[in-house]
């Protein structure tokens, strides 16, 4: 990793996902999301910076489950970027799409923009049982009602990885466990894997370059609507199908 | 051409102060209703400021709901003003005269409520100057100009600051009559204040003129950019089907027209019913209104049909999820079928009839429809292109309003009633030097063997005219 800028990414692989959560609950500690009780789901209101969309497939008795974690794609050109009036959300020089939550009054003209909904707004003042205050991380803001938040890549972690290698005048590693965001450590099967599209030897580019070659797997998510993500997915594959398809 | 009643000056006068300088008995009561609607609206916008937008149905997906639907809705009722006002005074429409004032006051309100929307609807109101003003503050950061919002409030308060002094402009002779015809003291000190030493000297009179009519010319641009601005609000967005429409500039305004030239038939019927005009709105207005709406509504419903046109045109299956939603569910399919017919299929084929159009009870009634048609409009355009109807069907979503959004949409309504009648307690709802000089320029003449009433600005030959008139 010697350039001088970085461009994060994630690759996304459907085929390792098991739908187990880790990379939610992980998510959810790490930035200080609170917690989500039944009556948020209910109200369609919980705070998932990632989440996975389950959708079952074919017909009882015969029913599959199918997984896809949903994050921030990061976009390049991001539709909830030029919306916001008072630039809350801008994209720093880094590829991400960050959030200012002091800038932020509420408008929510992001979160409509947003083709993927992962823009979430706090309708109510966080809350945390007396128990649990002490777990949250100092790193990162506790967000007061009235703001929209999002998945920042964990870029408390990406600055802090970053200081300290400047400290000790090495180079940022690729696939650092202090540098990945919390998802991605927290994932059993490694079906996250994050990485800098700028360092031409990371693990994310030598999986797009193999990916994206006909027969790859690589796609973008929604990625007919020019958002560019930063985040690609790498397909299923369906052993089921082998028949059919040919595989 | 119009119906003639030919009153004197002191007719006038008598007639359209009676209810400035006198107390009639239903106002105060009217008045407190409202204001206690009013007063529960904002107590219902304290409460939400105190608790958090959780109040509200709003959730994710559906982030904005009734309030920015409502936003829309008084947004469109305020171009009633400018093309009443304004369109009609530069094309020398004569029956404009009696119902300019009233245009362009409920202009005023319903801009006025427009703003509540918005602002009430943000997540931290106390915040939103740093939204609205064109100012970096301390951030030393200017608002993002790439951004609708940013224009919304520059757009909107343009408009309010030009219908304000085109307002004022066209009270001042009225103060002055105000001025010289108030009991008491006090009041005529603070009418001789507004009305600005207003004397009737002819350089006056040029002035007042000319600025009306700078003022219906420089207003006009506003006219188009308003709406416009708010219609890209939604057809920004490239991610949210239904609102990504290269149509909906001119959609939005001409829809804003249908229903802010409804809103004005709407209180001719009851200017006529509450304050007793019937000898300056007369079944003509009603008919020249009613024509002028036949053809807006015509426009309009093509618009509406193009925008279905174009959005099933592609094919795509986001968008044609979408169109099956707005038409078919409950509570959206049937709310769909109620907005096509009231503010189109019921009123237009009405209008067609001399017999309605000159009737101020079927006006009133088939306006009202028409406004209860496009408020769901706006409605159908806002929420159900936020529920997401895309391919990723995990996200469908669904709202339906709080009580605390429904008392503070029922809030504006009353802000609008309330305002117009104060306002009317202080000052003329028709304007009275606009009627005089209507009534100046009327003649009868003879057109071959018909003698009829006609306006005429300069001299005609002297045979035109009818000799008993003089």
């Amino acid at each position: 990793m010697a350039q001088e800028s970085h461009k994060w990414g994630m690759v996304i692989d459907i085929d390792r996902c098991t739908g187990c959560n880790a990379c939610v609950i992980a998510c959810q500690s790490e930035n200080n999301i609170p917690i989500n009780l039944e009556a948020h789901f209910n109200q369609r209101r919980a705070i998932q910076w990632i989440r996975i969309e389950r959708y079952w497939e074919g017909e009882f008795p015969n029913v599959k489950a199918r997984f896809i974690p949903i994050i921030c794609q990061h976009c390049g050109n991001a539709p909830c970027e030029p919306v916001c009036p008072v630039y809350a959300t801008y994209h720093n020089n880094e590829g991400l799409n960050v959030q200012v939550y002091n800038r932020c009054v509420g408008t929510r003209f992001c979160a409509n923009g947003c083709p993927y909904h992962v823009r979430f707004f706090n309708f109510w003042e966080p809350e945390w049982p007396e128990s649990l205050k002490n777990q949250l991380n100092p790193d990162v803001t506790v967000r007061s009602r009235g703001i929209m938040e999002k998945c920042t890549f964990c870029v408390q972690r990406i600055r802090r990885a970053t200081r300290l290698a400047d400290r000790d005048s090495v180079e940022l590693e690729d696939g650092d466990r202090a540098l990945n965001p919390a998802c991605v450590n927290s994932c059993a099967t490694n079906g996250l894997i994050f990485g800098d599209w700028n360092d031409p030897d990371s693990q994310i580019n030598q999986i797009k370059n193999k990916e994206m070659q006909e027969g790859g797997r690589a796609f973008g998510l929604l990625e007919n609507l020019g958002t560019s993500p930063n985040v690609i997915y790498l397909k299923q594959v369906d052993e089921s199908a082998e028949g059919h398809h040919g595989h | 051409m119009l119906e003639h009643t030919q009153l004197t000056d002191k007719e006038l006068n008598d007639e359209l102060l009676r209810d400035i300088l006198t107390m009639p008995k239903w106002w105060l009561p009217a008045v407190l209703f409202l204001a206690a609607i009013v007063i529960t609206g904002y107590s219902a916008f304290g409460y939400m400021v105190f608790n958090g937008l959780g109040v509200t149905g709003l959730n994710r997906p559906v982030f904005w709901g009734f309030f920015i639907a409502n936003f829309v809705f008084w947004i469109g009722i305020s171009h009633a003003g400018i093309m009443i006002s304004a369109i009609l005074r530069l094309t020398q429409a004569e029956w404009r005269r009696p119902i300019t004032r009233a245009a362009e006051v409920m202009t005023l309100f319903s801009l006025a409520a427009a703003l509540h929307t918005p602002l009430f609807h943000v997540g931290r109101p106390w915040r939103v100057f740093y939204w609205i003003f064109p100012y970096d503050f301390s951030r030393g950061i200017w608002p993002n100009v790439k951004s609708p919002f940013v224009w919304d409030p520059s757009a909107v308060g343009t408009y309010l600051i030009a219908s304000t002094l085109f307002v004022i402009v066209c009270l001042i002779p009225d103060l002055a009559i105000l001025r010289d015809r108030a009991k008491n003291k006090i009041t005529k000190f603070i009418y001789a204040q507004l009305c600005l030493g207003f004397r009737g000297t002819t350089r006056q009179w040029k002035l007042q003129i000319v600025a009306g009519i700078l003022l219906s010319a420089l207003v006009l641009p506003i006219f188009v950019s308003v709406h416009t601005v708010v219609s890209w609000d939604f057809a920004v967005l490239i991610g949210t089907e239904g609102w990504r429409s290269t149509i909906f500039g001119p959609y939005f305004i001409i829809g804003a027209v249908h229903s802010g030239v409804s809103a004005v038939a709407m209180l001719m019927a009851l200017s006529v019913w509450i304050y007793g005009l019937q000898n300056y709105i007369k079944p003509d207005h009603f008919d020249a209104i009613a024509r002028l709406l036949i053809v807006v509504a015509t426009t309009w419903f093509f618009f509406f049909f193009l925008e279905w046109v174009w959005a099933m045109f592609t094919l795509e299956s986001p968008e044609i999820a979408l169109r099956e939603l707005q038409v078919g569910p409950w509570p959206w399919g049937p709310l769909f079928l109620i907005f096509v017919i009231t503010s189109f299929v019921i009123p237009v084929p009405l209008w067609m009839f001399r017999r309605f159009r000159r009737s101020a009870a079927i006006m009133f009634f088939t306006t009202i429809l028409v406004n209860i048609g496009m408020w769901l409009e706006r409605f159908l355009i806002v929420i159900p292109s936020l529920m997401r109807r895309s391919h990723l069907t995990f996200d469908w979503g669904s709202y339906s309003p709080s009580l605390i959004e429904i008392l503070i949409v029922t809030e504006t309504f009353a802000f609008v009633a309330l305002g117009m009648l104060l306002f009317a307690k202080a000052f003329p709802l028709v304007p009275i030097f606009d009627m005089k000089e209507g009534m100046r320029n009327r003649h009868l003449i003879k057109v071959g063997r018909r003698v009829i009433p006609a306006t005429i600005r300069e001299g005609l030959p002297h045979h035109y005219y009818n000799k008993e008139h003089h």
